[in-house]
């Protein structure tokens, strides 16, 4: 903190701030909400769509909160009637310059059916967009009440790429905000995606314009977790549900020692999809191609369901209470027999801190020998 | 983590993953960064690509991450003693050592002195190949950095001199006095998920949670009196790889083998087969019928992470929630459950409520989980030692002292490893991971995508290797070891060097640890994965 604390205004209230924080970080700290689509945190602010823009007294334009360094003595309006109008046209094009068929003929994000119906009644491309009810730009377009029409849609200069497992690239539905790029180049640093071609034809690519796959990208997802549209979406996650009709369950990664922070996106008993927590440590928001898109595994149809019980080279499957009977039969004969110190256990480094305790417990307590381990050494 | 614990006081991550950040210079060695800890890694290139921090990569293959560093080192594979007494050499005779560090907060220094006298650059590199003038620039490199952190994995570990690579990265981190503080320190990254929470409970041979000795017979009354029984074995406990030759001699008759695979990841691959099949009864509780589970006279079905409550430790000792999101499939329960289940069959139960239950149990026995609770660790977790629950939990260790008092320093000499490339066997092989796969691909096979980005082992070779044995890229070829061979794919690779391959242990069906070599580092019991010695020959 500086010696004398330093104040400006926004929207009336009298606020401290540090120097060097932008209007947008003090307006955020204090619970006013400066909407934004291309900031993305822990990145160099690029003012590039200009969502951002508040009305400071005196001065001639609009300028972008996010870049702007907040200044003693400031007055600054956040949601003028200049400042909303500014919004309103900046969402016009942008809904204008691709395939954003949210807003088709007035839907107005209350019904998916509605808009499905809507669609086809609009005729010609009617994809649906995977990101419906989960996209910044449809969600500030309703907060500012732009229907889209204003400007006729571009169609699609670029078509989708999604020869890859994981990632769908649909350029039609890019607003070139930047956050992807940023998001592969400021924070995973793996330096495979950046702004290519320019004006009109402006486009995100990969390795001289190739797919993902034969690019350095190692599937991180970061870009896809970044992305406020539905220009990209994760492959998965597009047929097996929609953004709000999932539950997220915050756990921690099940793979490496990193200990990543993930939410869980939950319906009907399975996980449709995976993203990092934003902001919690370690990994603040970050995953690796395992964590992010690893999960099928939970839900594979080779998962044991049953006991089974050894007969010759095969298994027949048996009731717990077989299995159980059977284990424990097996287990007190020989240590009846040759002692607990012919018994060993093998733990594991995958299951949970009070599982490896119970197995060490049962080790020593029960069977009554000091042979345990895990295989962590392998 | 012998090695840490003999030096320091303490086998774990000396600092936090937040913290890499706060470093001027990492070295970062036996560690394929970018491919086994993907988000750490993202943490030390951010440091490097957009603050100006400098990289030091000591590795025998020209990994991903090395492409962001200032310098890398290419050791032959099995010298990292060598190495690193080449650097503490030079750092002692220029005089860019710590002395204050090292008088007041380590001991045997002289010892240390003296040992390092053999080792000029020059001597080390006969031994390892890194030309003597890049040694003793990366020495002074480390020196000199206002905080240097140093990253290391198995590629350290996995030796039979591992823990003697351990100690004397220790030693070098302590000559310089880069320890204690924010963006300092020696890290080891723990593999597996959960590896920091396996040992902290005590699934280990010797320990009990929380490192709590067996032998010590304190430690017994107190945790016979928290278990309710009379009294707890005192015999020495068997590590991993002394119950497998065990087995195979008959001593070890019943093994209970929880959520592993051995029978694929272990060393000197057919010895833990027949090991197992010598059994007299075999019980594996896993998620999948496993190549192990297929071993097993019975086979418990259990949960996954996703389907249940509890808590993993990660590598930087964070202790943090796992929560369930789905229902286990058909009858699977939870490993705990099956534990207790089985117990009250063997009748001593151990019956608790719920997953909560536990931890209450294992915080009143562990001194350093004893403040941690579900409700202080809901949005974050904690690191340990965390003793009450007042205490904010500990991020870096060894602040103002080492745990054990006065940091150990250990004279240590080079030895080879247990088998080096000769006429016959002329190329060194490696072992490692790649990003997409985990392990033994019980969990990373069932997702296709991952399968399609790795679809199988390979052996990466570098260009002009290939050329010399006149083999093509994509070809199959027969790569053979001392003790067994397997067929697999020819990968030419910018990322290897002349004299060394290096295939990936993550698949089954061509075992790279058929190959290699169960020689054991002698405390740690862990295998020397990374060192052996190969022959490639066009395959039949
Ligand atoms: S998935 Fe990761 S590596 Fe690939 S483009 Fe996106 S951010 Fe970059
Ligand atoms: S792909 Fe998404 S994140 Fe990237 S520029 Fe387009 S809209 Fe922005
Ligand atoms: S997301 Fe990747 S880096 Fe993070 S814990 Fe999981 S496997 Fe490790």
């Amino acid at each position: 903190m500086s010696q004398q604390t330093q104040t400006l205004t926004i929207d009336g209230k009298e606020l401290e701030f540090t120097p060097g924080e932008t209007i947008l970080e003090v307006a955020r700290r204090n619970g006013i909400d400066i909407p934004t689509l291309c900031h993305l945190k822990r990145t160099a602010p690029t003012g590039a769509c200009r969502m951002c823009v508040v009305e400071v007294q005196g001065g001639r334009a609009l300028v972008a909160s996010c870049a702007m360094p907040a200044a003693p003595r400031m007055v600054v309006a956040t949601e003028s009637e200049k400042v909303i109008e500014a919004r309103k046209l900046i969402l016009q094009l942008l809904l204008a310059s691709g395939n954003h068929n949210c807003l088709v003929k007035g839907s107005d994000g209350k019904s998916y059916d509605d808009y499905l119906a809507r669609l086809r009644k609009a005729g010609g491309n009617v994809q649906p967009c995977p990101a419906w009810g989960g996209c910044r730009l449809q969600e500030l377009a309703w907060r500012y009440g732009v229907t889209g029409g204003r400007f006729s849609p571009t169609p699609p200069r670029y078509p989708i790429e999604d020869v890859n497992p994981f990632i769908v690239r649909d350029f039609g539905r890019c607003i070139l905000c930047g956050r992807c790029v940023q998001a592969c180049n400021e924070i995973q640093v793996n330096q495979a995606i950046h702004f290519g071609y320019r004006g009109a034809k402006a486009k995100i690519i990969a390795a001289g314009d190739r797919p993902y796959r034969e690019s350095d990208c190692v599937f991180c997802g970061e870009c896809v977790q970044a992305c406020p549209t539905g220009a990209l979406t994760e492959k998965d996650a597009r047929n097996a549900a929609r953004p709000g009709e999932t539950r997220r369950v915050r756990t921690t990664c099940a793979y490496c020692g990193v200990g990543c922070q993930q939410d869980l996106h939950v319906k009907d008993n399975r996980i449709v999809k995976v993203t990092g927590v934003e902001g919690a440590k370690p990994n603040l928001g970050s995953l690796c191609v395992k964590g992010r898109f690893g999960f099928d595994f939970v839900s594979s149809p080779e998962r044991l369901t049953r006991p089974l019980i050894r007969e010759g080279d095969s298994f027949r499957e048996a009731s717990w209470e077989e299995a159980l009977d059977l284990a424990a039969r097996r287990l007190t004969a020989i240590k009846e027999k040759s002692g607990p110190e012919s018994l060993g256990v093998l733990s594991s480094a995958r299951i949970t801190n009070e599982e490896n305790y119970v197995a060490q417990k049962f080790a020593r307590a029960v069977l009554e020998t000091n042979h345990i381990d895990h295989c962590a050494r392998l | 983590m012998a090695g840490l614990a003999a030096s320091f006081g303490s086998g774990a991550m000396t600092n936090t993953i937040g913290d890499l950040e706060e470093a001027d210079l990492f070295l970062v060695t036996g560690s394929n960064t970018t491919e086994t800890h993907p988000v750490i890694s993202t943490f030390i290139k951010r440091a490097v690509v957009l603050q100006g921090k400098k990289l030091i990569v000591v590795d025998p293959r020209r990994i991903v991450i090395a492409r962001y560093a200032e310098r890398w080192l290419r050791p032959r594979p099995g010298t990292d003693v060598a190495w690193l007494n080449g650097m503490m050499h030079v750092i002692v005779a220029e005089g860019l050592y710590n002395r204050e560090f090292v008088e007041a907060r380590t001991a045997g220094f002289e010892a240390l002195q003296k040992t390092l006298e053999a080792y000029s650059p020059a001597a080390v590199e006969k031994i390892t190949g890194i030309p003597a003038a890049e040694l003793a620039e990366a020495a002074r490199l480390y020196a000199r950095a206002g905080r240097a952190s140093i990253v290391y994995c198995m590629g350290i570990t996995q030796h039979t001199t591992g823990t003697d690579n351990v100690k004397s990265l220790a030693n070098l981190a302590m000559l310089c006095g880069h320890i204690g503080k924010p963006g300092t320190g020696v890290n080891p990254l723990r593999g597996q998920n959960n590896v920091q929470g396996a040992c902290d409970m005590g699934a280990l041979p010797d320990v009990f949670s929380g490192y709590q000795k067996v032998a010590d017979e304190n430690a017994r009354k107190k945790m016979a009196a928290a278990w309710g029984v009379g009294r707890l074995p005192t015999f020495a406990g068997m590590k991993v790889t002394e119950m497998m030759p065990a087995a195979l001699a008959g001593k070890l008759k019943g093994l209970y083998i929880i959520g592993e695979n051995p029978a694929v990841s272990d060393a000197d691959l057919g010895h833990v087969e027949k090991s197992l099949r010598r059994l007299e009864f075999l019980v594996v509780q896993d998620i999948f019928l496993t190549e192990t589970a297929k071993l097993a006279h019975v086979v418990f079905p259990s949960a996954c992470f996703a389907e249940k409550e509890g808590t993993f430790s990660n590598t930087e000792r964070r202790v943090q929630r796992v929560r369930k999101a789905v229902e286990p499939p058909g009858e699977a329960r939870a490993d705990w459950k099956i534990l207790c289940d089985l117990a009250a069959r063997l009748g001593r139960p151990l019956a608790y409520a719920d997953e909560r239950a536990i931890f209450e149990e294992i915080r009143a026995v562990t001194p350093s989980y004893a403040g941690i609770t579900y409700a202080r660790i809901e949005e974050e977790g904690l690191h340990w030692p965390c003793p009450n629950e007042e205490h904010p939990g500990t991020p870096i260790l060894h602040r103002e002292q080492f745990t054990i008092g006065k940091g150990v320093f250990h004279a240590i000499d080079y030895r080879p490893p247990a088998e080096e490339a000769d006429a016959d066997y002329p190329l060194f092989l490696t072992t490692g991971r790649v990003l997409p796969q985990y392990h033994t691909r019980t969990m990373t096979g069932q997702t296709e995508g991952l399968n399609e980005l790795a679809p199988e082992s390979f052996v990466e070779i570098s260009l002009e290797d290939a050329r010399a044995l006149g083999f093509d890229d994509g070809c199959l070829v027969r790569v053979a070891s001392r003790r067994g061979s397997i067929t697999v794919r020819l990968k030419v690779s910018p990322n290897a060097v002349q004299g060394t391959v290096f295939i990936p242990f993550h698949y089954a069906q061509a075992a790279a640890n058929r190959l290699t070599n169960a020689a054991l580092d002698p405390v740690c019991g862990i295998p020397e994965f990374k060192v052996c010695a190969v022959r490639l020959e066009k395959a039949a």
